[in-house]
């Protein structure tokens, strides 16, 4: 497998979340904009490359018995960092996305990756596969959020086109679980033309 | 009074699952049979109440006073693992029964967020530990709940003639998203 593909995967093939079906706390909540997707998408983006760098760095240090609690302590480090950072330069978006930065630490995800890809390969791919899930990731995220930002508010990223309430129950908790499961039959019947 | 008020509060006004998206991929992963959702659901009771007490407890008696406030995350998330793995030990040996029922679903808790974010909303809510004991119960009683619910709906699901691209995963969320419609009409029962 070239780097490419290997970068690549990430967006179509083995999507996070419009394939693999991981992620789905943080995808559906904080997803009722389309920047609020992106937000959290980019967050995670960061914490799965370091996690991914720093796991592949030391990987034939651990030993095998305490490899898991080794990778969440590695991740929840730079969740940290995330939670730390964001709270300084953007609160409004901390303030948004609230209990969900921390929530990181336990998005199968960033330990998915971390155990099935960085413990087993070398730095620079670890990076690059890391780089490619979590941009995918960013991806199904952002767009989900626009589907349900531009039904839910008739905007997108905060830019208002008609000046009309939209369907309302798509910016709330229900429209969450019914967008996806639209996005998820629209990706199947892409990839797998059913 | 107010204990009842937050039971209320948890269970159906503010539902773990279908109202603030914690816990969704057991809730997705193991709600094909009733039976499973119920074992699931009892596991998470069990391990969220007792995490929460143990996590309150670091977070006012350790964290607090020594200004290690930014050790949170990682405190939080190694007790949970190390509390999840003494659980099942201790299980094992005091009450076979009950490790028979539960025992498959414990090693799946560390990772559910739902554990981690109770944990964390009972800080960041300023419950004292009975509250946020509460606070923990009626969160897992919710999740139960809405795991079992939805179980429900999809072993009759099962049965019915989905169009073939929804079949699966997405038919399963458009149901949830119902569900959570349902639930979100107690929205106004009490001010939570």
């Amino acid at each position: 497998m070239n780097q490419w593909q290997n970068f690549s995967k990430g967006f179509f093939k083995e999507n996070a979340v419009f394939v693999m079906l991981l992620g789905m706390c943080p995808t559906l909540a904080i997803t009722n904009s389309a920047i609020n997707g992106l937000g959290m998408g980019l967050a995670t983006t960061f914490v799965l490359v370091m996690s991914n760098l720093s796991i592949s760095l030391i990987k034939d240090l651990i030993p095998a018995k305490v490899r898991i609690p080794t990778f969440i302590v590695v991740i929840a480090s730079f969740v940290t960092v995330v939670d730390l950072v964001m709270a300084g330069y953007a609160p409004a978006l901390h303030e948004q996305l609230g209990i969900f930065i921390p929530l990181i630490v336990v998005n199968c995800v960033v330990l998915g990756r971390a155990e099935a890809f960085a413990s087993k390969n070398t730095v620079v791919s670890s990076i690059i596969d890391g780089a490619g899930m979590g941009l995918g990731f960013a991806m199904a995220l952002t767009l989900l959020g626009a589907v349900r930002e531009l039904l839910g508010n008739l905007s997108l990223f905060g830019f208002k086109f008609i000046e009309a309430d939209g369907i309302l129950v798509f910016i709330l908790a229900p429209g969450a679980f019914i967008a996806l499961g639209f996005m998820i039959a629209l990706v199947n019947r892409i990839t797998k033309k059913v | 009074m107010e204990y009842i008020l937050i039971i209320i509060g948890t269970v159906l006004v503010s539902n773990i699952v279908l109202a603030n998206f914690l816990g969704i991929c057991p809730f997705l992963g193991v709600s094909g049979k009733i039976s499973t959702a119920a074992g699931m659901g009892g596991a998470v009771l069990f391990v969220m109440t007792i995490a929460t007490i143990v996590t309150w407890l670091i977070q006012n008696y350790i964290l607090n006073p020594f200004g290690l406030g930014f050790l949170q995350t990682i405190s939080f998330i190694l007790v949970i693992a190390a509390l999840v793995q003494a659980v099942e030990i201790i299980l094992k040996k005091v009450s076979p029964p009950l490790y028979q029922a539960l025992g498959v679903f414990l090693p799946l808790i560390t990772t559910n967020c739902a554990v981690l974010g109770v944990a964390l909303l009972v800080i960041q809510r300023d419950y004292d530990l009975i509250s946020g004991t509460v606070y923990a119960v009626g969160n897992s009683l919710g999740f139960l709940l809405a795991l079992v619910l939805f179980a429900g709906i999809r072993e009759h699901l099962e049965l019915m003639d989905v169009p073939k691209g929804m079949r699966g995963m997405p038919i399963a969320l458009v149901v949830a998203g119902i569900l959570a419609l349902a639930f979100s009409g107690f929205a106004n029962l009490v001010a939570f």
